[in-house]
């Protein structure tokens, strides 16, 4: 760090013609690092979307750190490739003419989203991060990081949501799915238990 | 016939009497024993031990079921602290029910623990216009928060300071207990607390047979007694093994917190830390282990 510095005091103190060389040789490094690393991101993304099979799906080496257990999905509906299988894959943006339980509610930054946003359209059964990384549905958190990241980090010290269990030992972590619809995760009103009956002397 | 009316040979008379109207009333003597025992915290090991296998004979017949009665003592390195996140309290009342039947409270006449109080987000905390009886269809309701209030667990409790049997007092975890063996229902601590969280048995607590916990602790959620006073204690049975009370198991929107205190790394640390947090009639100096905080 010394040395570089010195150098540069150097050559701010030299003439103008003795500065150029080095000035060059140091943006020519600089672009060559970037460039191979955007050659590295785009071929890490390729490979992510090669994947097809379930068995395949990419599982961070944290996924133990936290012990949860998606919640059950819609009966009938999982693995989606058992139909998506025989569809041409469309990544057009649309109105969908098919599931309909998922349309009619959807109210999830409607205007800039859709399906694809969550779900990879080579591998049906799974979800898919921003960056291309596939991610099993037990792992939806991060999904839902990538946008609410100051919810995320509120989950992950137990501030938002819900830990059942050991408030000292072992703690079940509710997932975001667990309490809000992903397709519509603002709460729904909810009726309220009784009201205490007004206090009396003699009962 | 001359009558002997000295003052030895009444207190003989009355000696006797009292002792044959025991012996003729067939009075339980189990009940007795219970009516001369001494203050919880002055009992020997071996004598809680004798006390809990006797409750545990007493509610089996009472209550038809096998009680696990458990006087565990407080650990060392640990006090209990609890928090509440008012933005998203729905005043849904599922902690209150959830209380009520974790800790076998009377239902008629009703006993809750935890009330759970509607304020206008107008006009912020403010107990004399709350309102504890809302039953709209729904909840929450526009333009309203809400604010449940149980035992504080003060740092410094009134209640124990007045109580004049010292049948209530602050264990080393910090829990608020009563030795309802030793309450004789004055109800001087229900005055003394400023949060209304202490209630008395007005009556012989009813709770149906099938709805009874049969996981209690002495010091909490045993079956109570008709005039003696009862309070939240945490679940004092639940979380002397490590869980959660169950409120914070309940609670559907995650709203409520609990940890120890001492421990820098537990999520109750983090968030007195680093949240916006309140705790109620701060100006009594009561210094709550109960706090109130905002999440977002």
């Amino acid at each position: 760090m010394n040395r570089t510095d010195n150098h540069i005091l150097k050559c701010r103190c030299g003439s103008q013609r003795k500065r150029m060389p080095a000035e060059l040789l140091r943006s020519g490094i600089v672009l060559l690092i970037v460039a191979l690393v955007i050659t590295a991101c785009h071929v890490k993304e390729k490979r992510y979307n090669e994947q097809v099979l379930p068995a395949e799906i990419m599982t961070s080496e944290q996924a133990e750190e936290f012990a949860v257990e998606a919640p059950p999905l819609t009966e009938g509906i999982f693995p989606c490739s058992e139909c998506h299988s025989e569809l041409e894959p469309n990544p057009t943006r649309r109105e969908l003419d098919w599931h309909e339980e998922v349309t009619s509610i959807f109210d999830h930054d409607k205007e800039n989203r859709w399906c694809l946003d969550c779900h990879d359209l080579i591998n049906r059964d799974s979800l898919r991060l921003a960056s291309g990384k596939l991610l099993g549905f037990d792992e939806s958190y991060k999904l839902c990081g990538q946008c609410h990241g100051e919810k995320l980090r509120d989950w992950r010290v137990g501030v938002h949501g819900k830990r059942i269990g050991q408030w000292n030992g072992q703690k079940h972590y509710l997932l975001c799915v667990h309490c809000h619809n992903p397709h519509a995760p603002k709460f729904e009103p909810m009726t309220p238990e009784p009201p205490p009956l007004p206090q009396k002397m003699s009962n | 016939m001359k009558e002997d009316k000295s003052r030895r040979s009444f207190l003989k008379n009355m000696a006797l009497a009292a002792g044959s109207a025991i012996a003729l009333s067939g009075c339980d003597m189990k009940a007795l024993d219970h009516f001369l025992q001494k203050n919880f915290r002055t009992l020997s090991k071996a004598e809680v031990d004798e006390i809990i296998t006797s409750l545990q004979l007493e509610y089996k017949n009472k209550y038809g079921k096998d009680f696990t009665v458990s006087a565990k003592p407080a650990t060392d390195g640990i006090l209990f602290g609890y928090a509440l996140d008012l933005s998203r309290c729905i005043g849904c009342r599922k902690c209150v029910y959830a209380c009520v039947e974790e800790n076998n409270q009377s239902r008629g006449p009703q006993i809750h623990w935890i009330q759970v109080l509607q304020m206008e987000k107008e006009k912020g905390i403010d107990f004399a216009d709350s309102d504890v009886h809302y039953n709209p269809e729904k909840v929450p309701e526009e333009g309203h928060f809400y604010l449940p209030v149980q035992c504080q667990q003060c740092r410094n409790p009134q209640c124990t300071t007045v109580c004049p049997v010292k049948a209530t007092w602050q264990e080393p975890d910090g829990i608020v207990v009563v030795d309802y063996n030793w309450c004789i229902g004055c109800r001087y601590c229900m005055a003394a607390c400023p949060y209304g969280a202490r209630h008395f048995n007005w009556a012989e607590p009813s709770v149906p047979e099938d709805e009874m916990n049969t996981n209690v602790h002495y010091l909490g959620n045993r079956p109570r007694m008709k005039g003696v006073v009862e309070k939240c204690t945490f679940c004092i049975q639940r979380v002397r093994e490590g869980r959660y009370p169950a409120c914070v198991e309940v609670c559907p929107v995650g709203a409520r917190k609990f940890g120890n205190l001492l421990d820098p790394e537990s999520e109750i640390r983090y968030i007195l830390e680093n949240k916006r947090v309140l705790v109620l009639k701060q100006e009594l100096n009561t210094q709550p282990k109960f706090y109130y905080f905002f999440g977002v």
